[in-house]
């Protein structure tokens, strides 16, 4: 992974609250054996029309969304099932990092995985950056804050781990296979190698 | 020592390396289960890495979420009509083969839904640790393991490592006392926690399903509550094992045998939380004023009393928003909607006491004209019990639609979808936006009022037809 230290970008806005992972992105697009190229299907439903035109009606489609780079929701963010496809979508698509006043728990791990950022803040910041789509806003990984291009800076929750990965390019899996003798050791005390 | 909770327990039991301010823990995973949609791109890592699955017989593969439920497609020489689903499964056919993992393939006469057969098979017991690629695998709860749902990052740290970096979750207790009333199921009662709870209120939290009306339920019962912790937001919720968990778990091909068993129950036994554990939160639910439960917006916590009429609530623009998709009004009643298309199954509804259930009501009746009731067992075990049993020729005779095993029309990615704008009563666990197919509306119940709903063609009180 790459290092991520900071994100400078304009948001895009959708309001709705409870977005759940099946309008990130629709099962039927999960037959797919890579993660490449889901941008394209992200929020699929509420992107096109039936006829596979764009909807020009939805957040996205609106001219000043255009070039965003982090997204701004409706409280909880993410629910549903834990399809990892969610965030491949998100990041295919050009986002960095998602801002909401809740966001969910398989979601927000699956996100830190991949570099985009779930960033959770108060109502009055959410209802200012609701409000306001297409604001430049900038987050500070390394310092956990977010400042409106009103100058309020405001911080965000960053799980220690998480950020000190975000920041160095470090994948969690390397961390995990430097614990394997740690494992192996609780293997043979615990199960001695069979199923309990 | 501390009082300590079952969450408490099975967590310290599996902490390979304790969490730090810096650092989650490293937590060990007893039992993988894996399936066609969330594995193949974890497989694709291990491969980039070169790297084996590190435990093979921790980890049990099956295809249950893109496969097809025609009898022709499974069993038949008609190819699986998804181009991509079938290269899906067979991906996981050689994934499987070249990494050593035990599959269920789609002829196997063990495979079904990852959640409903690991735990038939007494795989699925008390005190494990159980991860899958699925948010529903909080199903496994039952047993008083702790089971959660992972991304496909996470199924390659577990095939690569058996362990997870995690930071301990909080407690919380849902305290179900009384008793439910006749028509009154499981899934009632986890759709009530739910509109109690709210679809976030459990976010950060591990449930633990408590008190004398949880006691009371079948194993099936117990694992369509855990099935929908994840719908109040929780990644995982828990049962703490007794009696009912030793008898379901007794003589299973793969449940501790001869003196193991004792041993296995004996152990089982300390894992309830202690008497004065102490928990992050709380909630109290009286079972006996749980009424039939309907959803009637597009999320599981948009619930109401199948008897009550659709709320109104003036610049409630998620209100506006869910109705306006589910082609609803404020104030209207849930009770005689019209009806397209019934669903019962999936991992929530799709156990042999579920089928049963509406075996009971479709006994000697009909589904109404137009209404078109599929029927798909969670698993071919559940299959042949159900045939066994005389409920699948039940269902034929009523006129319904009886398949092969899968999530089927769960989710719309398995050529069993709902049609624009139909309303769908379904047994399964989402009503969200174009779940079950592009602009497909849900209704989410129990398989009585499923059943009660198709023969009428409309949404209909169960206990009419008891």
């Amino acid at each position: 992974m790459q290092p991520m230290v900071r994100v400078h970008s304009k948001t895009a806005v959708i309001p709705s609250s409870n977005i759940d992972t099946d309008q990130i992105i629709p099962a039927r697009f999960l037959t797919t054996t890579t993660k490449e190229g889901l941008g394209k299907q992200l929020f699929a439903d509420w992107r096109y029309r039936a006829d596979g035109s764009p909807n020009p009606d939805f957040a996205l489609n609106r001219p000043e969304a255009r070039g965003a780079g982090v997204l701004v929701a409706g409280r909880n963010f993410g629910c549903g099932s834990s399809r990892e496809h969610a965030p491949w979508a998100l990041l295919d698509y050009g986002f960095r990092a998602v801002i909401s006043t809740e966001i969910a728990d398989i979601f927000r791990g699956n996100s830190l995985k991949n570099g985009l950022l779930p960033i959770v803040v108060d109502d009055a910041t959410a209802t200012w950056l609701l409000g306001n789509p297409g604001a430049e806003v900038d987050i500070d990984i390394e310092a956990t804050l977010l400042t409106l291009p009103t100058g309020v800076s405001v911080p965000f929750p960053l799980e220690a781990f998480a950020r000190h990965c975000l920041l160095n390019g470090i994948d969690e899996l390397g961390f995990l296979r430097g614990k394997l003798a740690e494992i192996e050791r609780y293997e043979g005390a615990r199960y001695a190698g069979a199923l309990p | 020592m501390t009082a300590r909770t079952l969450f408490d327990k099975v967590w310290a039991a599996h902490e390979v390396v304790a969490e730090t301010p810096d650092t989650p823990a490293v937590l060990y995973i007893d039992l993988h289960l894996i399936h066609e949609v969330t594995s193949p791109q974890a497989f694709s890592m291990l491969k980039t890495l070169n790297l084996p699955v590190r435990r093979p017989d921790r980890t049990l593969a099956t295809m249950d979420h893109s496969t097809p439920t025609s009898t022709e497609q499974v069993f038949g020489n008609v190819p699986i009509k998804v181009d991509a689903a079938a290269k899906q499964v067979r991906q996981l056919e050689q994934n499987a083969a070249e990494f050593g993992v035990e599959l269920f393939g789609m002829r196997d006469s063990r495979r079904g839904i990852v959640h409903v057969i690991s735990p038939e098979l007494g795989a699925t017991q008390p005190g494990m640790t159980i991860v899958c690629g699925d948010s529903h695998t909080s199903t496994h709860g039952a047993f008083g393991a702790l089971a959660f749902g992972i991304g496909t990052t996470e199924v390659g740290h577990v095939f690569a490592t058996q362990s997870l970096l995690q930071r301990k979750p909080k407690t919380f207790a849902v305290n179900v006392e009384g008793r439910l009333r006749t028509g009154v199921t499981a899934k009632d009662l986890i759709l009530a926690v739910i509109g109690k709870i709210g679809v976030s209120g459990g976010t950060g939290h591990v449930f633990e399903y408590r008190g004398s009306a949880i006691r009371a339920l079948s194993m099936d019962e117990r694992m369509t509550v855990c099935n929908m912790s994840i719908e109040a937001g929780a990644r995982a919720g828990m049962i703490a094992p007794d009696e009912v968990t030793f008898a379901y778990l007794k003589g299973r091909p793969r449940a501790p045998a001869a003196a193991d068993w004792d041993a296995a129950v004996a152990r089982w036994r300390n894992l309830a939380s202690d008497p004065d554990a102490a928990f992050d939160a709380a909630v109290d639910i009286d079972a006996s004023t749980v009424e039939p439960m309907i959803t009637y917006g597009t999320n599981p916590g948009m619930v109401l009393a199948i008897g009550s009429s659709i709320p109104i609530r003036a610049g409630d623009e998620v209100l506006d928003k869910a109705l306006r998709y589910m082609g609803f009004h404020g104030g209207e009643a849930m009770l005689g909607k019209p009806v397209d298309v019934v669903f019962i199954g999936s991992c929530t509804n799709g156990r042999l006491a579920d089928l049963q259930a509406a075996a009971h009501i479709l006994q000697g009746r009909k589904v109404a004209p137009g209404v078109r009731l599929l029927i798909v067992p969670g698993s071919q075990e559940v299959k042949r019990e159900a045939e066994a049993a005389g409920y699948a020729d039940i269902f034929k005779a009523a006129g319904a639609d009886w398949r092969e095993s899968g999530c089927s029309m769960c989710l719309g990615m398995n050529g069993d979808t709902v049609g624009a704008g139909q309303y769908s009563i379904s047994t399964s666990n989402r009503n969200f936006e174009g779940r079950q197919g592009v602009g497909a509306r849900t209704l989410l119940v129990s398989p009585f009022t499923a059943a009660a709903s198709a023969v009428r063609g409309r949404i209909t009180d169960p206990r009419e037809l008891l």
